[in-house]
């Protein structure tokens, strides 16, 4: 008996992180060869796989959601590290200002330009040489900004809603115009190259001002400068693991799932008495509420399950989600190869 | 200065032709002086926690590694200092090198599995909008 419960425990240790009510316990990865007497715990490629599966729960044109299980901590995050900062996008760096009369100043109309996320797909073009000035068409992207603002002359003489009485004195992202360079156009066809949106407000002008700018788009990755980054955000949860360490009936069983997330919990009615059951604990968020309640307290563990990860990736439209994700993967495997090859490089002197 | 003199310091990298004749160096190996190649410090550059931890993880994961670690030399560096000390006298390159390929094939299998995954929800979904028309 003492020796189940003692491999229980083990288990737990390995296999749970525990929010207890004052601290979290069992947070770091401990299963390394030779800190388990009767674990076998070297790498093996085949239990890996074996163990390994993904699942894919819900996926739209801009949002993915999907579980991660049998992995551990260190992969999904460098995962997760990647899709924020190291898959590459195009976007705006250099803005030339030929006129600018607005009142925006010409260094924030640049940040804001930095900003727009650009419907072009980074695999197809090159990171620029350092020190071009120029920039070439596989490298490159130009797009034009151009507007004036002017009085309506058939504006009623008493009104002030500004959309009556001035033309063009808001600057959406539609007024930008590709301008392809060299080979771009027969490439790209027209309209493929764009801004994600073409709601999005740059810049408020009135009569007699003038926006009039020319803008360079170039590869770059997230750790550069956040505007680069693919993802409006990109994170992961752990499974939750919620646990009656005693049946909970009647009343309290009515409290019980009102300490949770609605769905977590379902009070069932067995001969007569109201029983607690835990139904689906992914939707629980953790408030602890739980731990408020003195007598519900005691009854229920919290817990996660410490290698099943739920990934929640947004996209800003640049790439599918799912395609970030391949990317991703593929980021990390060039950068094994890369010091593969240099390690090759150092034993071949 | 000392220091410097006991450590042999081995210096791989591209021999990239840059301006100026710069060297872009990608890895380093620092080891003091009287030991035999079991431990060694791998200097990485242009790397962070993203290759460092993962790296880790997967050399902890060798028997033959008495011990691994990694830190950030500091933040306005973007190297990092991973440490392999190996149990008798196997050369500490081997588990680095052999870190790197079990990584590789990790990611190569996660990318496959999450492929395949997608591919069937992309064909459960198109089967079911088929369905309702």
């Amino acid at each position: 008996m003492l020796k189940m419960a003692a491999a229980q425990a083990v288990e737990e240790m390995r296999s749970r992180v525990v929010l207890g009510e004052f601290g979290v316990r069992n947070v770091h990865t401990t299963d390394f060869p030779g800190n388990y007497s009767s674990y076998d715990d070297a790498w093996d490629q085949d239990r890996f796989e074996k163990n390994f599966r993904v699942d894919v729960v819900h996926m739209d044109e801009n949002s993915l959601e999907f579980d991660m299980v049998g992995i551990d901590a260190a992969i999904a995050n460098a995962f997760r590290r990647i899709l924020l900062a190291e898959v590459p996008t195009m976007a705006v760096e250099k803005v030339f200002v030929y006129n600018n009369t607005s009142i925006v100043q010409d260094e924030i109309l640049a940040h804001r330009l930095g900003l727009i996320p650009i419907h072009a797909d980074p695999r197809l073009f090159e990171y620029r040489n350092q020190g071009d000035e120029e920039g070439t068409e596989i490298d490159t992207l130009q797009f034009r900004l151009q507007v004036r603002c002017t009085r309506n002359p058939q504006a009623a003489k008493d009104s002030s809603d500004p959309n009556e009485l001035y033309v063009n004195h808001k600057v959406y992202t539609r007024h930008m115009t590709w301008v392809p360079l060299g080979n771009q156009a027969d490439l790209f066809p027209e309209g493929t190259i764009r801004p994600v949106h073409d709601d999005i407000l740059i810049a408020q002008l009135r009569p007699g001002q003038e926006i009039d700018l020319l803008m360079h788009c170039v590869k770059g990755i997230g750790k550069d400068h956040a505007k680069f980054s693919p993802v409006a955000t990109a994170s992961y949860r752990l499974l939750p693991d919620i646990t009656l360490l005693k049946p909970v009936e009647g009343e309290a069983a009515e409290e019980l799932s009102r300490c949770f997330s609605p769905g977590v919990v379902e009070v069932q009615e067995i001969q007569g008495k109201k029983v607690a059951r835990i139904a689906n604990p992914r939707l629980d968020t953790f408030s602890r509420e739980i731990f408020r309640n003195e007598k519900l307290k005691k009854v229920v563990q919290l817990a996660r399950v410490r290698d099943h990860y739920i990934f929640s990736v947004e996209s800003t439209g640049v790439l599918p989600p799912d395609v970030l994700v391949s990317e991703a993967i593929k980021i990390l495997m060039g950068k094994c190869r890369r010091f593969l090859d240099e390690l090759e490089a150092v034993q071949m002197d | 200065m000392e220091e410097d003199q006991e450590l042999e310091r081995k210096i791989s990298g591209l021999k990239t032709s840059m301006a100026e004749g710069e060297r872009k160096t990608a890895l380093e190996m620092v080891q003091a002086a009287g030991t035999d190649r079991h431990c060694v410090t791998f200097v990485l550059h242009e790397e962070d926690h993203t290759l460092g931890n993962s790296l880790r993880y997967m050399i902890m994961k060798n028997p033959e590694v008495e011990f691994c670690g990694y830190t950030t030399t500091h933040p306005s560096e973007s190297k990092i200092n991973l440490r392999i000390q190996t149990r008798g006298a196997l050369p500490a390159v081997e588990p680095f090198q052999r870190g790197l390929t079990e990584l590789m094939n990790v990611c190569q299998h996660v990318l496959d599995k999450f492929e395949a995954s997608i591919k069937d929800y992309k064909d459960q979904k198109a089967s079911r909008s088929e369905s309702t028309l």
